[in-house]
């Protein structure tokens, strides 16, 4: 028997005997002969959990890790600190191993965490309302920009080129197949051009989304976006990093409609690329058409405060055929984590590692640009990421920085072919003065 | 603890702190004169100043507010709360897993993409797929996934007509809302009396219209649909896919496979059949296959081994393209990958032998108490309808909630649409004889207080943190966060 399978023989012999079956065989009669799998699965194992742990270490043991490597790539995915208990406490298993919420009396834990994590994202954005999140950034974006369509009832959106590649590519295989036209927006120096996105915001377009810092670590102008916008009755999307509303001003001092973005940095590990979790976050008036599962403060039949999912109408399960959104299952796990993060954090420590991963991206691109030999590519204010461009490729650079246990930048050419030797580098709080001028150093000589 | 009762926001005191950072060393600037001050914002963010013991001591307290798998048993049909390995737990969470960068250099990253490469290999062989993208998030994200690979396959030939998707009314709820998003109609099909699709309405919709059909099978009910073939070869001559939902693949791992049986788009869920915990409600991971031909739509980047190196493969040109940031959930697929190693081909198969067994083993003790509308042999879980003799009209919700006090998780309820007042029950393998016989006497205790003191279940649970919760007043007066104003 296996460890996972406690029923014995024995055990096994005296079900099937009061169920009234001979053998297991008897269970299965129902599948036609002509569908039975006539052959053993062609699958390693069983493993002991011994020579599972050392297969699996050799396996890890071919990758390089961030502790391995210092890390200067971002785009996207951030090594930011993950304080210790964050991870302690999401491991307590009557979290994980809990389903959905859907008996609220003995979900109270989960339901609570969630009304928690609900109000803290709302501080950090500004907004009214948000949900107990979505699968990850980029799918939280195409879900608002499924809201804007939905409320603006129009069938075009317009999303600046300055977005993160993967978010864009993302929107446009989901609109594809909903008939609904994806605009890009030229940029102009490293932003969102602003008299394109006039010429382009008309009639049509039932929503406008730009990242904020944008894909280059760049601070757009939010003002003169917001009122070409709503000029237009159009809905104003912002993907945002969120630790850098730590220190920059929140989407809703900008009048935006609808703030989404990647969870993962507020104390998620970068897991080679998932699980994280999206945020969507809404005013009231859009908060009907916002898709997920929210949590909702009420009492018990005693009168005791107490948590339930709410607002259901809105849920798959009951608009079966009118869904604008099928998202179920979301991210639980990751939202607990990120609210058990943004507790320890809390109001100042959300600032502080804002503030150092700000200014050591500033210390570092001073000390890179000192010599000449790399420019920076848009000068413009900037977060914690920022491009560089030389006349050297930047898979060389990237190349001659891992010789050094360096995690180098993002080659920004993959993306955006006019922007040849293009290097976008990252740098959070963990990076140290030390780590920055070697990377410089070596940066110099490549 | 059961008292425990307080927000983190009303333990916030100003001052106290739970993080620590080194100070920063690249000297003092002014955050201003770096960047505009017009960008700064003038206020804090409003996060709860608490200590790291408050915080340890809050979230501990709340999550023994919670049941888990580990709590006790979960019967939940249509959700496989199998037990969740803690060894997969520390495979996911091993350094150069966990803290490595999606967009690291492909020569630091060889083990991550050989996992997720062998991982493909391994569902491929346990579904009869050609080939698996692990990119989806959780199963309905698959639907979805699935279903635009469907309709790129019919836009690929030319066929620009086909707008609809064929759900039987017995389907998960995800299916019909997972066909609208992709942009579909929806055409439902009543099932038979046995809860099986009925061939003549399945005929009688049948068109040129028609880009395929979304099938689990077992069905919602538990019930092997045994005209499966006959099934796919009417969708495949009126030029339609076959779709299947993977929420049941417990109970077929090597006995039958979908790729056998005429499906050609498929989607597993991680978080069900290969034990990866739920999270709460997430990360799931809804993995999906194809059959041969269909394999140039799958979402890009493909992993792919080539001269002994594992690559990421984004030169698919008539791939849908990507349907989430990065690869997918990673640290879910090395936890499944885990579990499947741990298994073994055999071990799978042994499971789902197991997950029937006890759920045929409960279906047979219960029946003489509660209504059971199809008596046939189940599979790996089985479907009541309410409870019999019920002149008390004690419903479904008021055994599930007297199921709580007994310190149970409940089964499903009202789930299928298709059964009334239904009690959905899966008890998966990883649950032994002893554990199904107490839930079983439970059961039946119940059915007897439901005679002789149906207010005990009607005013049910008595014995939980917060008893039955008020969801009128939830919506009606929306309170959706802690507001420092209205304390």
């Amino acid at each position: 028997m296996h460890r996972y399978i406690p029923n014995t023989e024995a055990d096994e012999k005296q079900m099937l005997n009061s169920i009234g079956a001979k053998s297991i065989e008897d269970l299965f009669v129902d599948i036609p002969k002509n569908l039975r799998l006539e052959k053993n699965l062609n699958i390693h194992g069983p493993l002991s959990e011994l020579e599972l742990s050392n297969h699996m270490k050799n396996l890890s043991n071919s990758n390089k890790s961030v502790d391995d490597l210092v890390c200067f790539l971002g785009a996207g995915a951030y090594d930011h600190y993950i304080p210790s208990i964050v991870k302690h406490l999401a491991m307590r298993s009557e979290f994980y191993t809990a389903y959905t919420p859907y008996q609220p009396e003995i979900s109270q834990g989960t339901l609570q965490v969630i009304f928690e994590y609900q109000t803290m994202i709302c501080s950090l954005t500004g907004m009214d309302v948000t949900n107990a999140s979505m699968y990850d950034g980029a799918t939280a974006c195409v879900e608002a920009a499924i809201m804007a369509v939905e409320s603006a009832r129009r069938d075009s959106v317009v999303v600046s080129s300055t977005v993160h590649p993967d978010v864009r590519k993302v929107l446009k295989s989901y609109m594809r197949f909903r008939d609904v036209e994806v605009i890009e927006v030229d940029m102009t120096d490293g932003v969102t051009d602003i008299e394109k996105l006039k010429s382009l915001v008309g009639s049509n377009i039932a929503g406008v989304i730009i990242q904020n810092p944008n894909f280059f670590g760049i601070i757009e102008d939010m003002t003169e976006i917001e009122k070409i916008t709503h000029a237009n009755k159009s809905v104003l999307i912002n993907y945002v990093d969120p630790i850098s509303l730590g220190i920059l001003k929140s989407p809703a001092d900008y009048g935006v409609d609808i703030v989404v973005g990647e969870g993962q940095s507020l104390g998620n590990s970068m897991s080679f690329g998932g699980p994280y979790l999206g945020f969507l976050a809404t005013n009231s008036k859009l908060m009907r058409k916002m898709p997920g599962r929210i949590v909702g403060q009420s009492d018990d039949v005693d009168g005791k405060r107490a948590f339930v999912l709410t607002l259901q109408a809105r849920e798959q399960h009951i608009r079966r055929y009118k869904a604008t959104s099928n998202i179920c299952s979301n991210q639980g796990l990751n939202a607990l984590i990120a609210a058990i993060y943004m507790t320890t954090m809390g109001k100042k420590g959300i600032k502080e590692v804002a503030e150092q991963s700000a200014k050591k991206a500033h210390y570092a691109m001073n000390q890179l640009t000192k010599t000449g030999k790399f420019k920076l590519l848009f000068d413009k204010p900037f977060f914690k990421e920022f491009a560089l461009t030389s006349s050297v490729e930047s898979t060389r650079i990237n190349k001659g920085l891992l010789h050094h246990n360096i995690l180098g930048g993002y080659g920004l050419d993959k993306d955006y072919p006019e922007l040849k030797n293009g290097l976008l580098l990252c740098v959070t709080e963990k990076r140290t003065k030390e780590q920055i001028d070697k990377l410089a150093q070596v940066m110099e000589v490549i | 603890m059961k008292d425990y009762n307080s927000l983190i926001f009303e333990l916030s005191k100003e001052g106290r702190k739970a993080y620590s950072l080194p100070p920063c060393d690249v000297g003092e600037t002014r955050l201003d004169s770096l960047i505009p001050s017009s960008f700064l914002r003038d206020d804090e963010v409003d996060l709860p100043e608490v200590s790291e013991v408050d915080v340890v001591r809050h979230f501990t307290n709340l999550s023994t507010k919670n049941y888990g798998v580990d709590t006790g048993f979960y019967p939940l049909g249509s959700c496989t709360m199998k037990y969740n390995p803690k060894i997969n737990e520390d495979m996911a969470a091993l350094s150069r897993f966990s803290d490595i960068h999606p967009l690291q250099p492909e020569e630091t990253v060889q083990g991550a993409l050989e996992l997720m490469f062998n991982l493909d290999s391994m569902l491929s062989e346990i579904t009869g797929m050609e080939r698996v993208t692990l990119q989806p998030a959780a199963g309905a994200h698959g639907e979805l996934t699935g279903l635009m690979i469907i309709k790129a396959y019919h836009e690929n030939r030319g066929d620009k007509k086909r707008n609809k998707i064929i759900v039987p009314d017995s389907a998960h709820g995800t299916n019909p809302a997972s066909a609208a998003v992709a942009g579909f109609e929806i055409i439902e099909i009543e099932s038979d009396k046995n809860g099986a699709v009925d061939l003549e309405k399945l005929k009688a919709v049948l068109s040129d219209e028609i880009a395929g059909l979304m099938l689990t099978n077992p069905s919602t009910l538990g019930l092997f649909e045994q005209n499966i073939k006959q099934i796919a070869d009417l969708v495949h001559e009126a030029g339609g896919l076959l779709y299947y939902d993977g929420a049941n693949a417990n109970a077929i791992m090597g006995i039958a496979r979908p790729g056998d049986m005429g499906f050609d788009v498929i989607h597993l869920n991680l978080h069900k059949t290969f034990s990866t915990p739920h999270g709460g409600g997430g990360p799931g991971s809804g993995p999906v296959g194809v059959r041969k031909d269909l394999v140039q739509f799958l979402p890009i980047p493909t992993v792919e081994k080539k001269d002994a190196k594992y690559v990421l493969d984004y030169d698919r040109p008539h791939s849908i393209g990507k349907v989430k940031s990065f690869y997918g959930h990673f640290g879910v697929a090395v936890k499944a990958y885990a579990y499947i190693l741990s298994m073994g081909g055999d071990g799978l198969k042994n499971a789902s032998q197991e997950a029937v067994l006890n759920a045929n083993y409960i279906m047979n003790k219960l029946k003489k108490y509660y209504y059971l509308p199809m008596d046939q042999v189940c599979k790996h879980e089985f479907v009541l309808s309410g409870l019999l003799d019920n002149e008390n009209h004690v419903s479904t919700l008021d055994v599930a909630k007297r199921l709580l006090d007994y310190g149970y998780h409940p089964p499903t309820i009202y789930f299928p649409l298709i059964v009334s007042d239904a009690i959905m029950i899966e008890p998966t393998e990883t649950e032994s004889v002893e554990t199904l016989d107490s839930f079983i006497d439970v059961m039946i205790k119940i059915s007897e207080e439901a005679k002789e003191n149906p207010e005990i279940l009607k005013t049910a649970p008595h014995d939980t943190n917060v008893r039955r919760i008020d969801e009128v007043k939830a919506a009606r007066n929306l309170i959706l966060k802690w507001d420092k104003n209205k304390q």
